[in-house]
């Protein structure tokens, strides 16, 4: 069985507001990418553009930057699975190009949130869950996630501090990162301090420093054959194993509170696909897009039993030199989080880790990398493991 | 011409903001109005659901009957909300929770009479229902 490989990954600064409309914003990442792999727009023989909807006026963009990234006549089209609607573009590459479909194709995420206003964010993020059942309460993403912090803290003592801990790592890496939004350091008293603004309630338990912030941004990851990958690229990084699952959008139809059963099931699809276990993960890539999410994922990844991922983050294993380190690009709180492409901003990390390319926050020789990109709360879950 | 058919939007009534105009499962926004939370039940195999469905994707039928949710649940989860979402800031602060009934679960508010200081997960809370200041109907939780 031939492989499949990625052979270039881009992406633009991830800002607060794009001075620019957002085929221009797309342009950014492909760019990146493009000049990574060292391709012309000949060479893509399809291109896959993945958002969440209802951010921006323009209806199907994926027509509109097929044009303007020089990408006509071959075919383009749309993917959606929330946030990590660039790691489910992926996985659709992935198809294409094992399938003998194309050879070459393009995954480019985008996402330009600063056209409406943070209430307005909220209400569409919110429209994420069960707008028929769930919505009409007034429903939030950092308040579904605080839910599960909240279990996760009743469950097996957790503390405030934990989660602040995990901040405080993702702080240690933003101010290195120049594509991320937010890279000023914070430290465990700027979140325990009731007069700092890190310690401002947003949805309790969580406090402002635990949720990451919207952003506009752009990725772009470049798909290609075993064949075209000798033929283009120095050093492919295979894509060894894909997993992608599903749950229950309202609440009330789950029965885990203290953990998400999407990435559970994902991790162990993309496990069993890559014949690799926990253990075998050199750097790891996780959808941190608050504080409590980071920790889960310890544990619904199998770096820690269930209960024990705290123990992961105050030993500081997660941290560069630790032995699982986990977002040293600062992950979604310090990059921030423009929706459709932050997978594609997490595959590129690893894809540059895995080529000893990461610079100043190069993990030590690696040589299995893992995503895990989630997509709602918890309603979509991909995960995503490379091997150089 | 025939006159248009009138549309069935109660359904417009569930919540602060409904986003939901028309579905099949209207009638609960009736049993709210007479102070009951209702969640339907498959007559061919039995199974419950809450919220409500209209169609049983086991059966691929949908012979649904109504049940009424009564007693207590346990508290699964809850948070408290200093920001709302555009068409929900009047409202603030609230909590949005998860009750656990054992055969299903029940996802809403807690009543803005309970003290946050004695919100406990783990704790006992009913389901009632519950006219908003706009005129709106939803359910919330209180102490059992």
């Amino acid at each position: 069985m031939s492989r499949v490989a990625i052979i270039g990954v881009g992406q633009s600064e991830f800002v607060r507001a794009y001075p620019g409309s957002v085929r221009e914003l797309a342009f950014e990442g492909f760019k990146d990418a493009m000049r990574d792999a060292r391709l012309t727009a000949k060479d893509i023989q399809a291109s896959i553009i993945c958002s969440a909807p209802e951010y921006d006026k323009q209806r199907s963009p994926a027509g509109v930057f097929a044009e303007y990234l020089g990408l006509n006549p071959q075919p383009t089209f749309y993917v959606e699975s929330l946030c990590s609607s660039s790691s489910m573009g992926l996985r659709l590459a992935y198809s294409l190009v094992k399938s003998g479909l194309h050879e070459v194709v393009a995954v480019i995420g985008f996402q330009k949130m600063s056209e409406i206003s943070s209430a307005e964010s909220q209400e569409r993020m919110g429209r994420g869950a069960d707008i028929q059942w769930e919505s009409p309460f007034g429903t939030m993403m950092p308040a579904y996630y605080a839910m599960y912090a909240r279990a996760h803290m009743a469950a097996y003592g957790t503390t405030l501090e934990d989660l602040a801990l995990i901040r405080v790592k993702a702080s240690t890496y933003g101010p290195l990162n120049d594509k991320a939004v937010y890279r000023k350091p914070v430290t465990l008293e700027n979140l325990s301090n009731p007069e700092d603004r890190m310690a401002g309630p947003v949805a309790s338990p969580l406090r402002v420093g635990d949720c990451c912030a919207n952003a506009d941004g752009s990725s772009c990851v470049i798909v290609a054959s075993e064949a075209k990958a000798k033929t283009f690229c120095q050093k492919p990084v295979w894509i060894l194993g894909l997993g992608a699952a599903t749950t229950s959008v309202n609440l009330a139809g789950r029965d885990l509170f203290t953990g998400l059963t999407v990435a559970r099931e994902a991790s162990r699809q993309a496990y069993q696909m890559a014949g690799v276990g926990p253990r075998d993960i050199d750097v790891a890539e996780v959808h941190d897009c608050f504080t409590i999410a980071e920790m889960m994922a310890y544990e619904d990844l199998g770096f820690a039993k269930p209960g024990e991922g705290r123990d992961l983050i105050r030993s500081r294993a997660t941290y560069k030199d630790g032995s699982i380190p986990v977002n040293v690009d600062g992950g979604l709180l310090s990059k921030g989080h423009p929706i459709g492409a932050t997978g594609g901003s997490q595959i590129r990390t690893i894809v540059l880790q895995l080529r000893a390319e990461a610079g100043a926050i190069q993990v030590k020789d690696p040589e299995i990398g893992l995503v895990h990109n989630i997509g709602g709360v918890g309603l979509y879950g991909n995960v995503s493991i490379f091997g150089r | 011409m025939a006159e248009k058919a009138k549309s069935d939007e109660r359904f417009k009534k569930f919540g602060t903001v409904s986003f939901t105009s028309l579905t099949k499962t209207n009638d609960f926004v009736d049993f709210l109005e007479k102070g009951q939370i209702a969640g339907t039940r498959c007559k061919d195999c039995g199974r419950i659901f809450f919220p409500p469905r209209a169609d049983c994707f086991q059966c691929l039928d949908s012979h649904m009957e109504w049940y009424e949710v009564t007693g207590n649940g346990k508290l699964v989860s809850f948070s408290k909300l200093e920001y709302g979402p555009a068409g929900f800031q009047a409202d603030v602060p609230y909590c949005i929770a998860l009750l656990d009934y054992g055969p299903f679960k029940v996802f809403g508010r807690i009543g803005k009479e309970v003290p946050e200081a004695d919100i406990a997960v783990g704790m006992p809370m009913k389901t009632i229902a519950n006219r908003l200041p706009n005129g709106q109907l939803n359910y919330v939780f209180v102490k059992a």
